[in-house]
């Protein structure tokens, strides 16, 4: 009898919802009590230093070039030993989208997300962070690396003396 | 008070009734018909026939009207206003059918000197009761009911057969 | 024919009292439909406004107010203004028949608790609630919008329909209280409420009442899924206002109708005749949230085969029934 199917159907999903009623919710109140989001939650974008102190940042414009909605832009500068940094760094969160893409991009992991997802304003100008803004004093999720450690770029240590990096091969001594 | 209701609903029913007729666009036409059914209502209840006035409202402004109104919406033809005046050939019909009830209702208001007596047979105006209502249109006007609801019966047989599901 | 200044005043004072509680009802009976959406939902609704949300009828209504009244272009004016009014007005008359407790004494005469009680009542109900098709008819044609229009068509051929099964399963209440006066349907009520004689009767009322109100699972007319917000899509401000408390106050109504056809009106141990009234009318808006909570929305052609082939049958076959019985007991 589908007429009774029928009514069974329909008491069986009223006692559903009726169940439902008295159970508990599951609404944050945002305001007043904040939900603590995993460490790998993507928010707002951090620049780290190395453990030494100094700035990761070499200004390869990886990050930039990774972005879709290219909300990163930078001005990349030299020192005198030849060590690139940025001269000006801006990431304009009115348009960042959190996709995480430069920090997968970043090959010295200068780049980061945090879970810091307090940053909506009413101006939007605010939203404009330049790079003392995002630099941070700290080295993020990743506390040992040093890029320069392992790169065997002469700039801040002769070439081949990097952790991982072998003495540079004479080619000369491979002609035949 | 009553005598000055009346005539507010007449005024309201005659102008309402004429706009219906004169009014061009189809829709605009039906809500005066509406406003017309509905003041005729309260003159119904303002002569104690409350079961009339209801009855007004429920099959004629709310039920025939709203299947004008359905079928004019679904057939939504473009602009009414376009529409020209009917020539006088057309309107002959018409005038030939309000002559003769024009003449009809002359004979029988000259042809009687004293008012209606009402349903119910007292002298003193009263409420029409819905058993009086009952007993004289199934008693006194049975078998006339009996044929219309017979007609009614071939209506939806007949809309049954032309409605009914052809096989391709 | 005298006119008693009492008489008038005590009507107007009735009138008066009842618009502000249906009013006040309507306004928090959006709240409490929230709430309960929310809560068979699992999530906790508004809850900003003051105390529980309390405020949040006053927030939406000063929204309301102060936002821009838009016309659409190509609109037939007056009766896309008129339309908002139609479907509201004629809900808030239907009450003027609902007899809510017995009639009391106040300064030495006789006052029945409800504005008028003509004796046919139950057809003034039927007649107002068919005038209420208007409101959702124009205001869909008169917005000169497809989606307003296809909801309009479809929720004149639902009133029409399943005001049908309405007033054929209020038949067997007729014959067995020998009336169409509510208050003597409330009479006959006294020691057995009408919904254990008639409880097929009392279910098809109920399945033609959530579709006069044009609420889930019979919200074709504004179905937001596939007709945006069918008739009322292009009202904005005060007007979409007055199409949204119309629906409340037509829950209201119909619950209170319900209440007094089926449940014995006022009639309850204990407490006061006006609270009864009051509690049968809530339990029965509490059904409608609960089941716009949980049933889903039926397809077109269900509805008119629902309405048409199953609910008018079983109507006629109550009232044969009924009949039946009424004269096999003499």
């Amino acid at each position: 009898m589908s007429v009774i199917n029928d009514t069974k159907a329909i008491l069986v999903g009223m006692w559903t919802t009726w169940k439902h009623i008295f159970g508990p919710s599951v609404t944050v109140q945002y305001p007043e009590e904040k939900r603590i989001p995993s460490p790998r939650y993507r928010a707002r974008i951090v620049l780290t230093r190395d453990p030494d102190g100094g700035e990761r940042c070499v200004a390869c414009y990886l990050c930039s070039a990774a972005c879709p909605v290219d909300c990163i832009s930078m001005q990349s500068a030299e020192q005198e030993n030849g060590r690139r940094y940025a001269l000006w760094f801006r990431i304009n969160f009115s348009r960042c989208i959190f996709c995480g893409l430069c920090a997968e991009a970043c090959p010295t992991m200068a780049i980061q997300m945090t879970p810091d997802y307090e940053i909506c304003n009413r101006d939007i100008m605010n939203l404009l962070y330049e790079k003392e803004d995002l630099l941070i004093d700290g080295c993020g999720k990743a506390p040992d690396y040093n890029f320069y450690h392992h790169a065997g770029i002469g700039v801040t240590q002769p070439r081949g003396a990097g952790d991982e990096e072998r003495p540079p091969v004479d080619v000369r001594s491979l002609l035949p | 008070m009553e005598q000055t209701l009346f005539y507010i609903l007449a005024i309201v029913t005659v102008i309402a009734t004429i706009l219906a007729i004169t009014e061009k666009h189809p829709v605009h036409a039906i809500i005066y018909l509406v406003t017309s059914f509905f003041a005729l209502a309260v003159v119904f209840y303002l002569l104690a026939a409350p079961l009339i006035a209801v009855f007004e409202v429920i099959i004629y402004a709310g039920a025939v009207m709203v299947l004008f109104m359905f079928v004019i919406m679904m057939l939504d033809q473009g602009n009414p206003e376009e529409a020209r005046c009917p020539l006088l050939v057309h309107c002959l019909p018409a005038l030939v059918l309000a002559g003769i009830i024009l003449a009809a209702l002359l004979l029988l208001l000259s042809g009687r000197s004293t008012p209606v007596a009402p349903i119910g047979g007292g002298s003193e105006k009263r409420l029409l009761d819905v058993a009086d209502f009952a007993i004289t249109l199934f008693k006194k006007y049975g078998v006339a009911i009996e044929i219309i609801s017979m007609q009614l019966l071939f209506a939806i047989v007949g809309v049954l057969y032309l409605g009914r599901r052809r096989k391709p | 024919m005298t006119i008693d200044l009492i008489d008038i005043a005590l009507v107007a004072g009735k009138i008066g009292l009842i618009f502000l509680v249906i009013l006040g009802l309507a306004a928090y009976l959006v709240l409490a439909e929230r709430k309960l959406l929310a809560y068979i939902q699992e999530r906790l609704g508004p809850n900003r406004a003051g105390p529980w949300g309390m405020l949040q009828p006053l927030a939406d209504g000063i929204k309301l107010i102060t936002k821009e009244d838009v016309k659409p272009a190509g609109a037939d004016k007056w009766l896309f203004y008129l339309a908002p009014a139609m479907a509201a007005i004629p809900a808030i008359m239907i009450f003027a028949v609902i007899p809510f407790g017995p009639p009391i004494t106040l300064f030495g005469r006789e006052v029945g608790q409800q504005v008028v009680d003509i004796n046919v009542g139950l057809l003034f109900f039927i007649a107002f609630s068919s005038i209420a098709v208007y409101g959702v008819a124009l205001g869909g044609w008169a917005s000169n919008s497809k989606y307003a229009l296809l909801g309009s068509i479809r929720g004149l051929a639902q009133l029409i329909s399943y005001e049908i099964t309405m007033g054929l399963s209020l038949v067997p209440v007729v014959m067995l209280a020998r009336s169409f006066q509510l208050s003597e349907i409330v009479a006959a009520q006294q020691s057995c409420w009408f919904i254990v004689y008639q409880p097929l009767a009392f279910i098809i009322f109920l399945i033609s009442i959530f579709a006069e109100c044009k609420r889930i699972p019979f919200d074709l007319p504004e179905a937001e899924g596939e007709l945006v917000a069918g008739f009322h899509t292009e009202y904005s401000g005060l007007r979409f206002g007055l199409f949204f408390v119309g629906e409340y106050i037509n829950v209201i109504v119909l619950g209170g109708l319900a209440a007094t056809f089926f449940l014995g009106g006022w009639h309850g141990p204990l407490l006061p005749p006006v609270v009864w009234f009051l509690i049968k009318v809530l339990a029965f808006a509490f059904l409608f949230i609960w089941v716009r909570g949980t049933l889903p929305r039926l397809r077109y052609d269900q509805l008119m085969h629902f309405g048409w082939k199953v609910l008018t049958p079983l109507a006629l076959v109550n009232i044969l029934a009924t009949g039946w019985f009424i004269v096999l007991k003499g």
